[in-house]
């Protein structure tokens, strides 16, 4: 990642599909996929609704190798219902990570793109993030690491927000959102005044990949490129080890959070919080590139 | 919501792999999934398309791509999010190309 990519060779992460995101991230031709689409079943409850389904039901999971390392892989396609979890998509999710507990590959990458629950399937969907969610913990709490790509068009949302942070570290692109209510939820629910979802610049400045690396969300910062996903999913599993889960630990997690929350309290924009961060002129923030932000998050006061 | 059936006549395909998987039920796209049959000269397909009332269109469509290309010995599955024909043909090549390894 350090060398400049070259633009003509980039294969934007966010603009391609989940299969094409499988090829690309994962050693060549490793992927084995499980259910795949001809052995899955489209979702029930859309058909009920008369809505045409998919046959993997907006997800795909298999075994790949990454950088000659085995790992379980999920993929969630945002083109199809934005990538939202319904039943079927949730079974398959948990039946993978229930996978890795027994098999103990080297890690399960998750790449979400998704605005979370499956609103048609109601109660099902609901009923799947929650067992995505337990099924998170038990895979790390197993010696697992569940590493999360965040960089497609529908970004982390909702359910799949809270999956995940819940996950060991997050590889995320600029291009890349994570937050928990999407930018028109929030704007449905409290007004424009409140957040304004057709202000796509300051959706990213609130919730882009630049603002959760400042801020400490995501453990890295890549290109919107698959191979730069690739690389930066190697570079963070690299010598990973999962620590044990402990409570002294989610105490310390819980308290630097409010000490957080605390410090940026009635700030509205990301330029607010990053000035509170010690950056000099947080209005270069958004035009800055990839490599120039790190360097300057290296900088910063702790 | 709308089902579609058809049946078409054509030439054998030759399969390179067991299924092939093209496309994705996004707006304006469809996937489609093309595995063995039970016929060799005859190829059927269903339709599961969003967009009601293109019946004949989509006869006509398959019709054609039946006719100029072996797909006998298929059977072709589609879930459709109103994709135009075009799409239609585009993704239905694609698709035979990766169930025949390329050889249509």
């Amino acid at each position: 990642m350090n060398a400049p990519i070259n633009p003509s060779r980039r294969h934007s992460y966010f603009e391609a599909t989940a299969r094409n995101r499988v090829a690309a991230v994962l050693d060549a031709g490793s992927f084995t996929e499980f259910l795949p689409p001809e052995a899955s079943q489209p979702s029930p409850h859309l058909a009920v609704l008369d809505i045409p389904g998919a046959f993997d039901d907006g997800v795909i999971v298999g075994s790949a190798a990454l950088g000659g390392q085995p790992v379980l892989v999920i993929a969630q396609e945002g083109q199809f219902m934005g990538g939202a979890v319904g039943e079927i998509h949730g079974a398959k999710i948990v039946g993978l990570l229930r996978r890795a507990m027994a098999e103990k590959p080297a890690a399960v990458i998750l790449m979400v793109d998704s605005g979370g629950v499956r609103l048609h399937e109601a109660n099902a969907g609901l009923i799947a993030i929650s067992e995505i969610m337990r099924a998170v913990l038990d895979t790390r709490a197993a010696g697992v690491p569940v590493l999360a790509l965040v960089g497609g068009s529908c970004g982390a949302f909702g359910g799949m927000g809270i999956v995940s942070r819940l996950c060991s570290a997050i590889v995320m692109s600029e291009e890349g959102r994570l937050a928990l209510s999407g930018p028109e939820v929030i704007e449905t629910v409290a007004g424009v005044e409140e957040f304004d979802s057709k202000d796509r610049a300051l959706v990213w400045r609130v919730t882009g990949g630049k603002q959760r690396y400042l801020t400490g969300d995501c453990a890295e910062l890549v290109e919107d490129d698959a191979a730069a996903f690739r690389q930066g999913a190697i570079d963070v599993l690299a010598g990973w080890t999962e620590p044990a889960p402990s409570s002294a630990t989610l105490r310390a997690e819980q308290d630097r959070l409010t000490s957080r929350r605390q410090r940026f309290a009635g700030m509205r924009d990301g330029l607010e919080v990053w000035a509170a961060l010690g950056v000099p002129d947080p209005r270069q923030i958004p035009i800055m590139d990839r490599d120039s932000l790190v360097a300057l998050r290296k900088g910063l006061p702790a | 919501m709308e089902n579609l059936e058809f049946r078409f006549n054509a030439q054998p395909a030759r399969p390179a792999a067991g299924a092939a998987l093209c496309g994705v039920v996004g707006s304006g796209n469809l996937e489609i999934l093309i595995r063995p049959g039970d016929e060799a000269d005859a190829c059927t397909v269903s339709v599961k398309t969003s967009a009601r009332g293109f019946g004949k269109i989509w006869e006509a469509v398959i019709a054609d791509f039946a006719s100029r290309h072996p797909v006998g010995g298929t059977r072709i599955a589609i879930n459709d999010m109103g994709a135009t024909p075009a799409v239609v043909t585009l993704r239905l090549g694609q698709a035979l190309g990766d169930y025949t390894g390329g050889a249509q």
